[in-house]
This record gives structure tokens, C-alpha cells and sequence, in this order.
């Protein structure tokens, strides 16, 4: 399948196995990244992983709660009391999740990782995209957190933390065995780059 | 001072002053004077008010019986005529001795419970009755520390350290110690914090002070801050001298020049106070009497307004000085209120040399730079946490280098022309910019500065030079750079180009650049990464003692304790 058995180790390849596939961070993942189509986009060469589709299925049912919700209590506001002003509320609550759910599968297929020799490079977005390259010594901490509804669909999502408040690096809808495998590997990649902080 | 077995006890930790022995040590003793102080003054008021009238009453009793009737009637007030009919008075004076002694019983067992130690890696600090809380913070993490001596302590010696955390809120303040005191305790943070250890070992015999008794230690410092008063702070730990001498006309013009905008506000305003009534009211008699009282009314205010503006950021700069020592760069700032920071080595982020329009004639310019100081973006926005931010509040051409040199001693003195001829003076007609600048057709994102807004990586650092009006030039150390990102809207799209946003810890120094090349930004992305890593990979002076040698091989694993600290290194069990 691949020229790394085991998860990828950025220490080696700096001639990065571009289309390189890997067991584990790229089971059952999308295999397209969607891009802007205008020439002038922001691009890079190097294989990017890509999220579970699991995690549009998890969001889309949040999503819904969320609407039914909103619904819920409009409806019980507007029978129990004599009031207005909340349908306002309920519809800028229910519009923004609608869009949300809306833009979320082209949204989910637009957000990647790769590894590189010396840095992690995460993106996303297709309107407003946004690239932004970690170098592997910076990390100060993981996070790894997963919901109920995450679990139940065997995703989570990874944060690094880096020193500087603004880099924000978050990747959900990872699988579960992915987000532990990077993990480990940004660790012990981060392990052998530390610095000061 | 110490805890009674303290002064005799052996330098177990190995530092230099008694303090830093791995011993629980408490604060200055007249510390809670200090900080229960306001209560004290409150409660003398409330005695002193309800009582001036019986003692003025009484002491004219006294002295002159026969006019006391006629003079001053005997006051007339509620519970002191009471206890005064009910001869109550003993009884009275008794419960505000009680309540006297309950305070200071209570400040006192604050001062007994509020506990520091310094140990080999760490430092901290304990304090609390009912909500404890213990605070450590591991000192290959100090970011700095800072020496405040504030006006009215200064007097009798005594000083405010701050030992910055990495994390917010993670700092630990030592309120206060005795200067000396505060001076060693400070070297040994320092200096533990370096990993010089085999140093610290060889000083630890040398350290044999002698202990004198309290009261003459009392006097002592008084006499000392009075001095430090007049000569100003004695550096007796630091033997270099300044590398930078601000002359106060200069410090003084610079403010007034940034300031003018207050003044000619204030100035529109009083004018347009008193001419609009004389406009409207004309020339009636006795009208010039009017307008004069209201100019002066309205113009007296402001003109102290303005003046205490100025004086408030003018005298928290005077007697500017910044020097070298082992254990980082010493800046000493203020008038009254003396602040010594001590920023180590490999603790600076950002650096960021700008001048504003009007400071351009005469060639001058300010430095400011980003670090970690365990404040937040908005508690660092106050205006006495910009002072901290500032290097060299204003300085010339030669100061500014000088300073550079301190604070980014990685970056290599070739690098000069890159950051004054292209950076600062901006590119030069008809020489090859080494800049990559905006790409022309999206000049429109800044009109003015889109010939110099651009950036240069080099080896070392990655340098961003912007404005044309207000002229910057920042310097972000590739070796503590945290990240770096490149975005793009729809219109940037269309014109092919990205911005780009350089991360580090929170600070004045910002890190956007807009409308590069959409090559230009992919490449930055592509090579700041491999350049960093190189980088921090030379870089040693994270613990900056510990690597004497240059022999300590690129690459190798760094001190052990380095790898598990969190980023926050206190952690604060309880509320104070």
C-alpha cells in the first residue's frame, strides 16, 4: 500500500512520499480534496489526509438537534406567552445553522493535513482558505476530545497548542485510531525538535 | 526576612543568597503594614473624626477651663456622649484596641502564612488561611523577571519581584522583599534558570553573609533609599554600564511630538470654549471679564490635563538605562517608581523598530518588542504594561543599533543593511529590494506603503517591513517562531494574490502582511518551517549558561526537564 508501514514518520522523508498512502491515517477518509477552482488559489504540492465522512453525518445531526431545539422552545415561548421578539431570536438561531449545514459537506472536504519534514501544514476552507504551517518543535500540547455523538461514530478532534494564542490548528472529524496515531507520531517528532517554548 | 532556622541553615539548593536554599522563606516584615495599610488609615479616620471634636473640646478643657463653655460648646454625638455619660470611655478605647489588634493580628498571620522557596528547579509560593493556594512555577520557564520599587517603598527599601511565567496569569509576585534581598533572589532565579550549575555550585562557598540585627537593617535601607533617591538606583549587581544614554530634552520632545495631537486637540477645544460665547453674545459691556473667567476656567483644566499626561509617560521613562549582564538584558526605567526588568536570553519574540512622521526630522526612533509576560492581549493594552513592552523608548540611529544587538544577538551584523537601508529607510530607487513586496496590482490595499510592505527571511530571522507615514520594520526570530499561515479571500483570488500572518505570543508587534505574490506567500510557508527548525536547532539560549561549550551537538535532545513542562508552568490550587 504504501512505502511506511506504520504511521508516517516525518523524520525520514524529506523527499515527502507524495502520494503516499497511509494505512492508518487515511482509512475510510475522503480522497479528494476540493479546492477553489480559479487559478489564483493558494496551493501546495505534497499529499494531503483528508477527515472521515463520518464527521458530516455527526455534524448534520447536531444540526438537526439544534434546530429542533430552537424550535421546541419557540414553540413553547409562543404558546405559553404573549410575546415577539423571539422568533427573531429562533430564526437567526435556525438561519445560521441551515447555512452551516449547508456549506458543511464541501466545508469538511476542504479541510487537510500533511506532513511535512519539519512542519505539520493544516487547511481549510474553499471561499476564505487559510493555510497555516507548525513547525513540529512549537507544539506545546495535543488535545484529542470527542464528544457523545463523536463517539458513537468513532471521530474525535485533535488540537495542537502552540505558544502563539492566533495559530489554531483543529482537526476534527479525525477517526479515532488517526487521531491517536498522529499523536503519537507529532510527539515523538516533537520530542527530538523541542526548544524553549 | 526568613524563617528563624533559615540563616544558619547550609545553601542546601546552592545559590548564592540565603533565600534560594530550598527553604520556606516569608516576605519583608513590614509587608503587611503595606497591604493592610488602607484598612489601617481607615479605621484611624473613622476614630479620629468621631473623636476631633470631644479632643479639641478637652484639651481647651484642660489649658483654659474658664473660656472652654464659651469657645467651643461640648460636641454633641451619638455613641461618644454616650460612653462618655456612662463613663465608658476605658471600655471604648479597649474595643478599638481590640479591633486594632484583630487586624493586625489578622495581617499578621497573612505575612506568617504567605511562604516562598526557591529550590533547584523550581520557585514557590504558598500563601492563603482559609483558601490556600500553592503556586509553583518551574524556573526553566521564567520568561523574566522584574524589580518594581514603588515610590513610598522605596523609601525604606523595599521592592516588588515579579517572576514571569509563560502562561496567563502565571506569574509570581514576591510583595515585598527588602532591595538586597530582591537583588539576590533575583540573580538566583536567574541563574538557576540559566542550568549554570557547576557556576552555581563553585559560588555557593563564597556566600557567607553576615546577619545583623533588624533594627539596624531598618535604618540601613531607609538611608539607602533615600540615596537611591537622589543618585538613582545603584546597580551594584551590574557592572556594565548602559549602552544607551537618553538625554531628557530629547525624551521630553519625543513625547510632546507624539503628544501634539492631545495638545492641539485640547487647544481647538479651549478656543472654540471661549470664542463661540464671545461669537454669539458679541460686544455687550463686561463681556470680556466673562469670556476671560470661562477661558481661564475651561483652559486651567485642560492645561493640567495635558501636562499630566505628558509627566505620567515622561517620567516612567527618564533615567532610561539598558545594559548586558550574564543572566539577559537589564532594562531600568522611572522617575520615582523604579522598574527593573531582566529579559534572558531567547526570551524575545518579536522585535519591532518604528518611527512616527513627526519624529523623522530628528532621526528618531522606538523599539517595542512581544514577549511573554503572563498578561492577556487586554491587561497588556494598559498603559502601564506598554511601558514593559518598550526597549528604548527613544533613541537615535546608533542607540537603536546598539540595542538590536542585545536583543537579537542571533541575527548576524551582515543583516545591518537589510534592516536599516532596505528595512527601515525603505527600498532604494534603483538598487534590487530584497524585500518581497505587495504585488503592484493590489497596491490599493495600502495606498501609501505598498513599495515597502513586503518581508525577507533570512537565516536567522524573518523581518516584515511596513508603513510608509508611520515607518516599522518587525524582527521575528526564527527560532521562537510558533507558526505561520497564509489565507486568502475571493478577491485576493481574483487578483492572485495572499495574505499572510506570522504567530507568535501576544504583543504590540502584529504579524500580518496582505497582497503578497500568491507565489511569494506559498514560498514563504514553504521555507519558514525547514528555517526554523534549523534555527532553534542553533539555538541554545534556552538555557543559556548550560551550553558553554558549542560543542553540544545541533540537534541533540535538550535538557531532560524541558520536555514534559506544560505550557503553563503554575498551577494554582486554591483561591488566595
Amino acid at each position: 500500500m504504501s512505502d511506511s508501514p506504520t504511521t508516517p514518520s516525518p523524520e525520514s522523508p524529506r523527499t515527502d512520499p507524495a502520494p503516499g498512502v497511509d494505512p492508518i491515517l487515511d482509512a475510510g477518509t475522503y480522497t479528494t480534496l476540493r479546492e477553489p477552482r480559479a487559478s489564483g488559489r493558494l496551493a501546495l504540492d505534497g499529499a494531503w489526509h483528508q477527515i472521515s465522512p463520518k464527521y458530516v453525518v455527526s455534524q448534520t445531526l447536531q444540526n438537526v438537534a439544534a434546530i429542533v431545539i430552537t424550535v421546541a422552545v419557540w414553540l413553547v415561548i409562543g404558546l405559553f406567552t404573549d410575546q415577539w421578539w423571539h422568533s427573531i431570536a429562533a430564526g437567526i438561531i435556525v438561519g445560521i445553522t441551515l447555512f452551516a449545514q449547508i456549506v458543511l459537506p464541501r466545508q469538511a472536504r476542504a479541510l487537510g493535513y500533511m506532513l511535512r519534514a519539519d512542519d505539520l501544514v493544516f487547511r481549510r476552507g474553499i471561499l476564505w482558505q487559510r493555510m497555516v504551517a507548525v513547525p513540529y518543535g512549537r507544539m506545546q500540547l495535543i488535545d484529542i476530545t470527542h464528544g457523545p455523538l463523536d463517539r458513537a461514530f468513532g471521530i474525535s478532534k485533535l488540537k495542537m497548542v502552540t505558544a502563539a494564542a492566533t495559530s489554531g490548528v483543529e482537526i476534527p472529524g479525525l477517526a479515532l485510531g488517526a487521531s491517536e496515531a498522529l499523536r503519537d507520531t507529532l510527539i515523538e517528532v516533537a520530542e527530538t525538535r523541542r526548544t524553549g517554548l | 526576612m526568613s524563617t528563624p532556622q533559615a540563616p544558619a541553615a547550609p545553601l542546601a539548593g546552592g545559590g548564592t543568597s540565603s533565600l534560594a536554599d530550598g527553604v520556606w522563606h516569608r516576605l519583608h516584615p513590614l509587608t503587611p503594614l503595606f497591604q493592610g495599610g488602607l484598612v489601617l488609615i481607615i479605621v484611624a479616620g473613622v476614630v479620629i473624626s468621631n473623636f476631633r471634636d470631644h479632643a479639641i473640646f478637652w484639651a481647651i478643657s484642660i489649658f483654659a477651663p474658664s473660656e472652654a463653655g464659651e469657645l467651643v460648646s461640648a460636641p454633641e454625638d451619638e455613641w461618644v456622649g454616650f460612653l462618655v455619660e456612662n463613663n465608658l470611655i476605658v471600655v471604648g478605647l479597649l474595643v478599638v484596641l481590640a479591633i486594632l489588634v484583630i487586624l493586625i493580628g489578622i495581617f499578621w498571620m497573612i505575612w506568617r502564612f504567605h511562604q516562598f522557596r526557591i529550590s533547584d528547579d523550581e520557585v514557590e509560593v504558598r500563601k492563603g488561611i482559609v483558601f490556600r493556594s500553592h503556586r509553583r512555577a518551574p524556573l526553566d520557564r521564567v520568561q523574566g523577571v522584574n524589580l518594581t520599587r514603588p515610590f513610598p517603598m522605596r523609601l525604606i527599601g523595599m521592592a516588588k519581584l515579579e517572576v514571569l511565567g509563560a502562561g496567563t496569569g502565571a506569574n509570581v509576585d514576591l510583595e515585598y522583599l527588602s532591595t538586597t534581598k530582591a537583588e539576590e533572589v533575583r540573580a538566583d532565579i536567574l541563574r538557576l534558570a540559566s542550568g549554570a550549575r557547576a557556576a552555581r555550585e563553585a559560588a555557593r562557598d563564597a556566600a557567607e553573609g553576615i546577619v545583623r540585627p533588624p533594627h539596624e537593617r531598618l535604618v540601613d535601607s531607609l538611608s539607602h533609599g533615600v540615596t537611591g533617591l537622589i543618585e538613582g538606583v545603584d546597580h551594584q549587581d551590574v557592572a556594565p554600564e548602559s549602552v544607551v544614554h537618553i538625554p531628557a530634552g530629547r525624551l521630553i520632545g519625543a513625547y510632546l511630538l507624539d503628544g501634539i495631537w492631545w495638545i492641539v486637540g485640547f487647544g481647538v477645544l479651549w478656543v472654540g470654549s471661549v470664542l463661540v460665547p464671545l461669537l454669539i453674545a458679541g460686544d455687550e459691556p463686561g463681556w470680556g471679564g466673562i469670556s476671560l473667567a470661562i477661558g481661564l476656567g475651561a483652559g486651567v483644566p485642560m492645561a493640567f490635563a495635558v501636562v499630566a499626561i505628558m509627566w505620567a509617560q515622561i517620567s516612567k521613562s527618564l533615567r532610561y538605562a539598558i545594559a548586558p549582564t550574564p543572566d539577559g538584558i537589564r532594562v531600568t526605567f522611572g522617575l520615582l517608581t523604579t522598574v527593573t526588568e531582566t529579559l534572558p536570553p531567547g526570551r524575545i519574540y518579536a522585535v519591532e523598530v518604528s518611527q512616527s512622521l513627526l519624529w523623522r526630522p530628528f532621526g528618531w526612533w522606538t523599539i517595542r518588542i512581544n514577549r511573554m509576560s503572563g498578561k492577556s492581549a487586554e491587561q497588556q493594552a494598559s498603559g502601564s504594561a506598554q511601558q514593559f513592552n518598550t526597549v528604548l523608548p527613544v533613541g537615535t540611529r546608533a542607540d537603536v543599533e546598539r540595542v538590536l544587538a542585545l536583543l537579537l544577538p542571533g541575527v548576524p551584523v551582515e543583516h545591518g543593511p537589510l534592516m536599516w537601508e532596505d528595512g527601515l529607510l525603505g527600498p532604494t530607487t534603483g538598487a534590487v529590494d530584497p524585500y518581497k513586496t505587495m504585488a503592484p496590482r493590489a497596491w490599493w490595499r495600502r495606498p501609501f506603503s505598498w513599495k515597502r510592505h513586503g518581508f525577507a527571511l533570512t537565516g536567522e530571522a524573518l523581518m516584515f517591513r511596513r508603513g510608509m507615514v508611520w515607518r516599522k520594520l518587525a524582527v521575528y526570530p526564527l527560532a521562537r517562531l510558533q507558526a505561520v499561515s497564509v489565507q486568502q479571500g475571493p478577491i485576493d483570488r481574483l487578483q492572485r494574490v495572499a495574505a499572510a500572518q506570522v504567530h507568535t505570543v501576544v504583543g504590540p508587534v502584529s504579524g500580518h502582511v496582505v497582497g503578497l505574490d500568491r507565489d511569494d506567500a506559498i514560498e514563504l510557508l514553504q521555507r519558514v518551517s525547514a528555517a526554523a527548525v534549523a534555527a532553534a536547532r542553533a539555538d541554545q539560549t534556552h538555557r543559556w549558561s548550560q551550553h558553554g561549550a558549542p560543542s553540544a551537538a545541533a540537534g541533540a535532545p535538550l535538557a531532560p526537564s524541558t520536555r514534559s513542562a506544560p505550557v503553563a508552568p503554575a498551577a494554582p490550587e486554591g483561591l488566595g
